[in-house]
């Protein structure tokens, strides 16, 4: 990337009073890419959010926006002056302006008509043409959602903050409005940073996601590696349940080249389970819960030694708790935990 | 931690605001620093023979009206917002008219009514065929008589405070209790009740202020109270010092209510409103309790408005003030013409400061923006003083200065003019007008700040873009609010209006004080038609936003404009 575009934040450091809320935090975004900040509440995520739009000052580090120095070594921009569009949780649309005026709020410099017709373009981008006229209360939820994101693109930002846009939806205008939202944000070419406590919606919405934990981006990459290199054991449990698994244990033995001595991060869907009764590999145990999930189902074994492990099946096999079964390393690719 | 972001704008707001503060903390300094000072023997004198009288019917008023607004307020309150039974959409905004009429009209009506030559007293007597020495009958001129007709004028703020706690009650709760067993009643003495105590005490501690500061209708009533005892001091003993001492120890008690009112607002804060909003279906009352319910709710309408209205109309028929009508064009411009510019430059002021406490949150705004709501714990009388005493200190030293410098010196020219009494206005009211902004503006959630921001806008056009557009409700309650308060103001009026200008407050109170009622009640009238009209604009905007069938989730006009509050 070159440093002329997109977002770029590096060492940033924060606290509220005595208690530090981000630390050191660097990430890059490109410009037309979506970036995800994945973590539990009270993690930082948008308390850094916040310091890129300017809401809050950095202690530390330095902010740029397509190129420009907007925050570090005591200067500080403020937020109107910053070329940002943000989407806050609650949307915080205009109670007493039309979705055509919310939209029109924010652009200047140009005629009466000019600004109409990019809010209007807009709106029929995120496909509410026809509820250009309607107050902001008369609209659903996922509408509300998508008039912010409109209201803040108006200004052609050249990068786009999201706060938990998504999180205030069900999960079946969730779907919906995320791929209406992501399809208009990657065509206006800004760099997108989007905060989400949702595991799924950032390997399902993010080009690259960092996972941040108690103020600290703990790992930055790409979504598939992410999910299948996490750097720790917080990361690892972040997207969903893990086995974590001693090499000494019974399970770990079978498994494990003999040289191994660190414990082994497995995923549910990397072990199998069959129910041939001399295995090649493995080792038994017995059924003890099944959790179905719709189109998968996670089932917990009970081994010999009384450890317990998870595993996911994906094709419905009729299961019963109690059934003798084999677990059996579906996939090579262990992590180990740092 | 976000950074304000011009620092000269910045600077300005905070200067405007502490001056502000400066201009309401004048008067009230002036009257403390008449402690050390020497009344010539007139404090001695007042502690020796009326001082225990004037404290013990100031405490002895303030305790019954406080007991009798709470009886009255909060009990149609909950009627209203709970039963169903007829009359009760219209009892909804009409409890709300007595509001219009300023407590010294209830007072004269009420002795009209029911002195001994009054109708009542008449038709007892020729019914029964009665003498003056067969029967007992209440005197309506008394301290007992004086707390009546003060709660039955004053009830309104205890049944505003709490209709609004008992609106913004979860419906889940009162269910909740309704599933535990607990009967109608039980759950409004278990749950509803101590549910809206915080707001009702607020309701409360305006009654008592209101009470503290009466003039008009108790010096009417022949009740000694500090606040007569104030104008007294000042009028026929001629001692400015020792009314300023006087005044203190009405200070005294109005610090005392501060405090226990912010305790009672710390306490509201841990009261939190069901976030859906659901509105409890109403219990339908049976015909009989409907009826009862019925006449409990319009006893205090009916004495407390419609009474007073058509006597003084009966009066204004059958024997106007001829000179009250040539000169009403005259008494009602004036009256019309301070209430709009107060009003307005109270609402100028309270959006200031208000915003200036919002935008800028550091210690020292924050200690302006409560110096510059301390004025309406204050009596009119004592506020009157202070700004006396502060001109005439500024106008002796401009005097003697011009005397020195030029041998000329311009003389009083500000004491005696309408801009003192617009300064004791403000001091005194610009509390109301504050403290419905200031509400207003904590329920705009900070996130439209941040998002203007972040569309490139900031400080007078956020303001004027974004909040005084979703407050316009609110502004327009602030401003009738103070036009009302305005409007009936007497004790203020009466002592630093210019000589020869009069309002219609004060021509009903010089003509009631000379036993000339026929023709006060001209001006009577005229006062109480100019002070239904905001009323009413405010009864619509407060019933309008809580009906439940308004758009609920509209922020703009989901909640009502909230009641005046002296702090944050």
């Amino acid at each position: 990337m070159t440093e002329q575009q997109g977002l770029l934040v590096k060492d940033v450091s924060h606290r509220y009073e005595s208690r530090v809320s981000v630390k050191s935090a660097s990430l890059e975004v490109q410009p037309g890419k979506v970036h995800c900040l994945l973590g539990h509440s009270g993690s930082g995520k948008t308390t850094l959010l916040r310091i890129i739009a300017g809401l809050e000052s950095a202690l530390t580090g330095e902010v740029k926006l397509a190129g420009m120095k907007v925050a570090g070594e005591g200067f500080h921009q403020p937020t109107e002056k910053r070329a940002i569009g943000f989407v806050f949780q609650n949307y915080a649309l205009f109670p007493h302006l039309s979705v055509l005026r919310n939209v029109m709020f924010g652009i200047t410099q140009c005629s009466r008509k000019e600004k109409r017709d990019i809010a209007m373009d807009l709106l029929h981008q995120v496909e509410l043409g026809e509820y250009a006229r309607s107050m902001p209360h008369a609209l659903s939820g996922g509408q509300q959602q998508r008039v912010a994101l409109a209201r803040a693109l108006a200004r052609k930002p050249a990068v786009m903050l999201l706060d938990e846009p998504f999180s205030e939806l069900d999960s079946r205008l969730r779907s919906e409005v995320r791929e209406i939202t992501l399809r208009v944000l990657r065509s206006s070419n800004s760099a997108t940073l989007m905060v989400t406590h949702d595991p799924q919606e950032a390997l399902g919405s993010g080009d690259m996601v960092s996972v941040m934990r108690e103020g600290l981006i703990e790992q930055t990459a790409e979504p598939r590696h992410l999910y299948n290199h996490p750097v720790n054991e917080h990361t690892a449990r972040i997207f969903g349940v893990i086995n974590s698994i001693s090499p000494s244990s019974e399970f770990g033995r079978s498994i494990c080249p003999p040289d191994r001595d660190n414990t082994l991060l497995v995923r549910p869907e990397q072990i199998r389970l069959s129910q041939t009764s001399k295995p090649p590999q493995g080792c038994q145990g017995v059924i003890v819960q099944i959790n179905y999930e719709g189109p998968t189902v996670l089932i917990q074994s009970q081994l010999g030694s009384g450890q317990l492990v998870w595993t996911r099946e994906f094709t419905p096999t009729e299961r019963h708790p109690g059934e003798q079964v084999q677990l059996i390393m579906a996939e090579r690719n262990l992590n180990g935990a740092q | 931690m976000s950074k304000p972001t011009q620092p000269l704008r910045s600077a300005c707001t905070v200067i405007l605001c502490v001056l502000i503060a400066g201009l309401v903390a004048v008067p009230l300094l002036q009257i403390i620093s008449s402690v050390g000072q020497s009344s010539d023997g007139t404090w001695q004198h007042l502690q020796e023979t009326v001082l225990p009288g004037y404290l013990w019917n100031t405490l002895v008023l303030a305790l019954s009206v406080g007991l009798l607004t709470t009886i009255i307020g909060v009990g149609t309150a909950w009627l209203v917002t709970s039963c169903r039974f007829p009359g009760s959409g219209i009892l909804e905004w009409a409890l709300l008219l007595p509001l219009a009429i300023p407590s010294y009209l209830l007072a004269y009506a009420a002795t009209d009514v029911l002195q001994f030559s009054g109708p009542v007293q008449t038709l007892l007597r020729n019914t029964f065929d009665w003498s003056r020495a067969d029967y007992w009958f209440p005197n309506a001129r008394s301290l007992p008589g004086a707390s009546v007709i003060l709660s039955v004028n004053l009830y309104p703020y205890v049944y505003l405070a709490s209709r609004a706690a008992f609106l913004e009650q979860s419906a889940c709760v009162r269910e909740m209790s309704r599933t535990l067993g607990l009967g109608s009643w039980q759950s409004f003495f278990r749950v509803s009740l101590p549910m809206a105590r915080p707001s009702i005490f607020i309701g409360l501690s305006l009654v008592i202020m209101e009470t503290l500061s009466e003039f008009g209708a108790v010096d009417y009533c022949a009740v000694d109270t500090l606040a007569t005892g104030i104008y007294r001091t000042w009028t026929s003993r001629g001692s400015l010092i020792a009314a300023s001492q006087l005044s203190l120890c009405l200070l005294g008690a109005v610090a005392f209510l501060i405090a226990f009112e912010s305790v009672s607002r710390a306490s509201l804060r841990f009261h939190s409103s069901d976030e859906s909003n659901r509105v409890a279906a109403c219990i339908p009352l049976s015909l009989f309790r409907g009826l009862a319910a019925s006449l409990f709710c319009w006893l205090p309408i009916v004495a407390g408005f419609l009474l007073p209205t058509l006597i003084f109309t009966h009066k204004t028929w059958v024997n106007g003030d001829q000179r009250a009508v040539e000169m009403l064009a005259d008494l009602g411009t004036h009256s019309l013409i301070l209430a709009t510019i107060a009003a307005a430059l109270a609402v100028g002021l309270g959006v200031h400061v208000a915003h200036a406490r919002r935008t800028h949150p550091t210690m020292l705004v924050k200690m302006a923006a409560r110096i510059s709501g301390l004025g309406y714990a204050i009596p009119g009388g004592v506020i009157a003083m202070g700004v006396l005493g502060a001109i005439l200190h500024a106008e002796n030293g401009l005097n003697d200065a011009f005397e020195f410098l030029f041998s000329w010196s311009p003389g009083f020219f500000f004491s005696g003019s309408i801009l003192a009494l617009l300064f004791a206005y403000q001091t005194r009211f610009l509390a109301v007008s504050l403290g419905v902004i200031q509400a207003g503006l904590t329920r705009v959630s900070p996130d439209l700040d941040a998002v203007s921001r972040t569309l490139g806008k900031s400080g007078i056009k956020i303001l004027t873009q974004v909040h005084l557009p979703i407050l316009k409700r609110t502004l327009l309650c602030a401003f009738m609010l103070v036009f009302v308060d305005v409007l009936k103001e007497l004790p203020a009026t009466l002592i630093l209006r210019p000589f020869n200008f009069e309002t219609l407050a004060v021509r009903i109170y010089q003509l009631a004080s000379d036993e000339r009622l026929d023709e006060a009640s001209t001006a009577a009238i005229a006062i109480i038609a100019t002070g239904i009209i905001p009323v009413i604009v405010l009864s619509k905007l407060m019933s309008r936003g809580n009906s439940p069938k308004s758009h609920r989730h509209d922020p703009t006009t989901a909640n009502p404009p909230p009641l005046p509050s002296n702090h944050d």
